[in-house]
């Protein structure tokens, strides 16, 4: 039997620890591949993955593309624009014809809620979430937790702030649950305009001021403010926010002195993370990125029928 | 054909009968109600043995989408009515907002002529408060009454307005229809699919808060305090809405209120895999508002169960959830789900027969209600204890979406009678 049996990877909330562990151990040994010269491993030869990006989106579209070609799988690309969605195709339609084309994987990104799982109902691959509306985005938490081990050489007992605009957070949500089922301690921390009701039921600890929330935490855990959802009564103005919000060297400070700073990206510059901070020693931004491919190279593999033991 | 009911439970908490008796049905009125009749009848009446069921006034539903005009491929009046009837209903009250809304006198002569010519159980309109649902100038209610109208509402659309719902009220007053209000302050509720909490925040759905509803009742109980006209908080799903009801029936205010099945069996929790046959409006909320709805039942705070039966084809539901229609199908599943809270003790069997019969008759002043001598025979048969599961292909509606697929039931309707005519039977009563 596999070590990781799940057809999908939807969320992070219905995985186990050791799940969560093979994973991560597997990404870890997958690392190394983008360090060789010739950066390609015949593991996946002959099989499919469909980037089915129905939402805005870079970095995470072109780190599964790397990481699909990096296992020598086939990578098609599709994205919003380019879809039928735009000819009043609905998600289902899609599903149906993506499945008439045999792939081995599809990942997902949508802005709605519960996506990524109507499609795992429809289709016979596996379905990688890719980030489903305010829903989750548990690559991004998989690969979060890899660089926290990776720099902490454990994550259990560890503090851990989530910082920014919890409310419209995928990535809060799987991260809340990856750290707290690997051992982690979760504080949140915003404007209230910004934490959902409930979080304390998932295991963080809930604060509306960063001070409090920073003190003597092992990790930093920056958000992005979405910029596209001022307007809307969550804050006043980027300033104020920046100003009682952003990580800036003074509050950091509060940290512990070996405390890392993770941002998922793209960061707001000057709003929640000044500069200084940004590009200054403690912040792991980029190494969170490079361990976002190996971590979905795992993913790919596992669910294109790999084993975690024989990589 | 006249009918003898042998050997039921009949039950009236009008005439505040619960005993063991038969009933004759004659020339369409109830005839009599008494030991031994079936006994003593003669050929032409045929007696059905109803013995181990409840034989009780006709089921009223305040709260029915049927869909015509308009939106037919949903529901009709014919499928509506049908699936009314199958559901243990001898009279629904459709809302109006249909395509187009009900707020002129024609479109409520053309749901009323469709009920007379296709509808097996009897057929209320509903009409609109504001031209349009719109919410910014009063409907022709004095000609949606005479028309056939008995209560007004923009259903799902509720009146944001305060000073347009103040007039409403005292207009409403006017010609005695009662007001019926979707409580929900957009504001707050703007673009949330769930209720707001635990459930939603795990989800990562967007949510409104039971305060967009309650916060609404609590503003429409001082315009009735104000206006003295008959007020009616459709489908109420909060604690805290039912807290304020209380307290305005305690003020002695015309206040009323209904709450649908679905409130009081289904948690937010059930919306946590997406399916979108659990998502509605307002949303399904926590243990907590079940608790006080069921409280309001018992005590009276809450008059009436009423389904909001709301059918959408697959086209509306077989979407993302947040992009999905509110709404379930209800009809066919009120029964059996309230039989659930007679035998867990929060409903008598009177109270059953109360909320889902009598309260609703003299709420809208319809006739129905009580199984009176010379009274039309509506009445519907349950069989208690008749053990069966929910399945797609049941459904009598042209709809089947409802979250209850699956659930195994007991109880349902085995048979309803229309003014002394059959609507729905059993295959036992059939022939």
């Amino acid at each position: 039997m596999s070590a990781f049996p799940h057809r999908h990877l939807l969320g992070i909330e219905t995985l186990t620890a050791a799940d969560l562990t093979t994973i991560l151990d597997l990404g870890e040994r997958f690392l190394e591949i983008a360090t060789r010269p010739i950066k390609k491993v015949p593991t996946l030869r002959g099989k499919t993955v469909i980037n089915l990006f129905l939402e805005p989106s870079t970095r995470t579209r072109t780190s599964f593309e790397i990481a699909a070609k990096r296992l020598s799988a086939d990578a098609i690309n599709i994205s919003g624009a380019a879809s039928s969605t735009v000819k009043g195709e609905t998600l289902l339609d899609t599903a149906r014809n993506l499945d008439a084309m045999s792939p081995d994987v599809v990942v997902i990104r949508h802005s709605q809620a519960g996506a990524a799982q109507m499609l795992a109902g429809r289709v016979s691959a596996g379905v990688v979430n890719a980030g489903d509306g305010a829903h989750e985005h548990p690559t991004q938490a998989l690969l979060d937790c890899s660089t926290i081990r990776a720099h902490k050489g454990k994550l259990s007992g560890l503090e851990v702030a989530i910082c920014g605009d919890i409310t419209h957070s995928r990535v809060a949500r799987s991260n809340i649950f990856a750290l707290s089922k690997l051992g982690a301690r979760v504080r949140v921390a915003g404007p209230r305009t910004l934490l959902p009701r409930g979080l304390e039921a998932m295991g963080a600890t809930v604060h509306d001021r960063l001070e409090p929330a920073l003190e003597g935490v092992d990790v930093v855990m920056m958000l992005r403010i979405q910029k596209e959802r001022m307007g809307t009564g969550l804050f006043p103005n980027t300033r104020e926010y920046s100003r009682y919000f952003g990580l800036n060297d003074r509050r950091l400070a509060l940290a512990n002195p070996d405390a890392i700073v993770m941002h998922p990206g793209p960061i707001n510059r000057g709003v929640e993370l000044e500069p200084s901070v940004a590009d200054g020693p403690r912040a792991v931004i980029l190494d969170q990125v490079a361990r976002g491919v190996a971590i979905r190279m795992a993913v790919l593999y596992l669910l294109a029928g790999g084993e975690a033991g024989e990589s | 054909m006249d009918f003898c009911l042998r050997g039921g439970r009949v039950i009236d908490p009008v005439r505040k009968l619960d005993l063991t008796a038969d009933v004759l049905v004659k020339d369409g009125v109830v005839a009599r109600i008494g030991a031994g009749i079936a006994a003593g009848v003669d050929g032409s009446v045929r007696v059905l043995d109803v013995s181990g069921c409840w034989v009780m006034p006709g089921l009223i539903d305040l709260h029915t989408h049927l869909r015509e005009p308009g939106q037919e491929y949903k529901e009709d009046i014919a499928t509506g009515t049908r699936a009314a009837a199958a559901g243990g209903f001898t009279a629904v009250c459709a809302m109006p907002n249909t395509t187009p809304p009900n707020d002129t006198r024609a479109v409520t002569e053309l749901m009323v002529r469709r009920a007379a010519e296709v509808g097996v159980v009897r057929v209320y309109p509903i009409g609109a408060i504001s031209k349009g649902l719109q919410g910014e100038s009063l409907a022709e209610m004095g000609e949606l009454r005479e028309a056939g109208c008995v209560a007004v509402s923009d259903d799902g659309h509720p009146v944001m307005n305060s000073e347009l719902l103040r007039r409403a009220l005292e207009y409403a007053r006017t010609f005695r229809l009662p007001l019926v209000q979707h409580c929900e302050d957009l504001t707050l509720s703007a673009g949330g699919a769930m209720n707001e909490g635990v459930a939603s925040t795990r989800a990562g759905i967007r949510a409104q808060p039971a305060a967009a509803e309650s916060s609404m009742v609590a503003r429409d109980i001082e315009l009735c305090a104000l206006t003295g006209a008959r007020y009616h908080v459709a489908h109420v799903s909060s604690a805290e809405s039912v807290r304020l009801v209380r307290e305005a029936k305690r003020r002695g205010l015309p206040v009323s209120c209904e709450v649908t099945p679905h409130h009081l069996m289904l948690t937010d929790d059930a919306c946590a895999h997406y399916d979108t046959a659990t998502k509605c409006n307002p949303p399904l909320r926590t243990a907590g508002d079940i608790e006080a709805l069921r409280e309001g039942l018992r005590d009276g705070t809450i008059d009436a169960i009423a389904t909001d039966h709301a059918p959408h084809s697959v086209l509306e539901k077989d979407v993302e959830f947040e992009q999905a229609a509110f709404g379930m199908t209800g009809l066919e599943t009120a029964v059996p789900l309230m039989l659930e809270l007679v035998r867990e003790g929060t409903l008598t069997p009177a109270t059953f027969v109360a909320r889902l019969s009598s309260s609703p008759a003299a709420l809208f002043a319809l006739p129905g209600g009580t199984l009176s001598d010379g009274t039309p025979a509506d009445i519907t048969v349950i069989d208690p204890e008749a053990a069966w599961t929910c399945e797609r292909s049941a459904f009598v509606s042209r709809s089947h979406n409802s979250p209850f697929i699956g659930r195994a039931m007991r109880g349902r309707p085995a048979l309803t009678l229309v003014a002394g005519r059959i609507a729905f039977s059993e295959e036992r009563f059939r022939g």
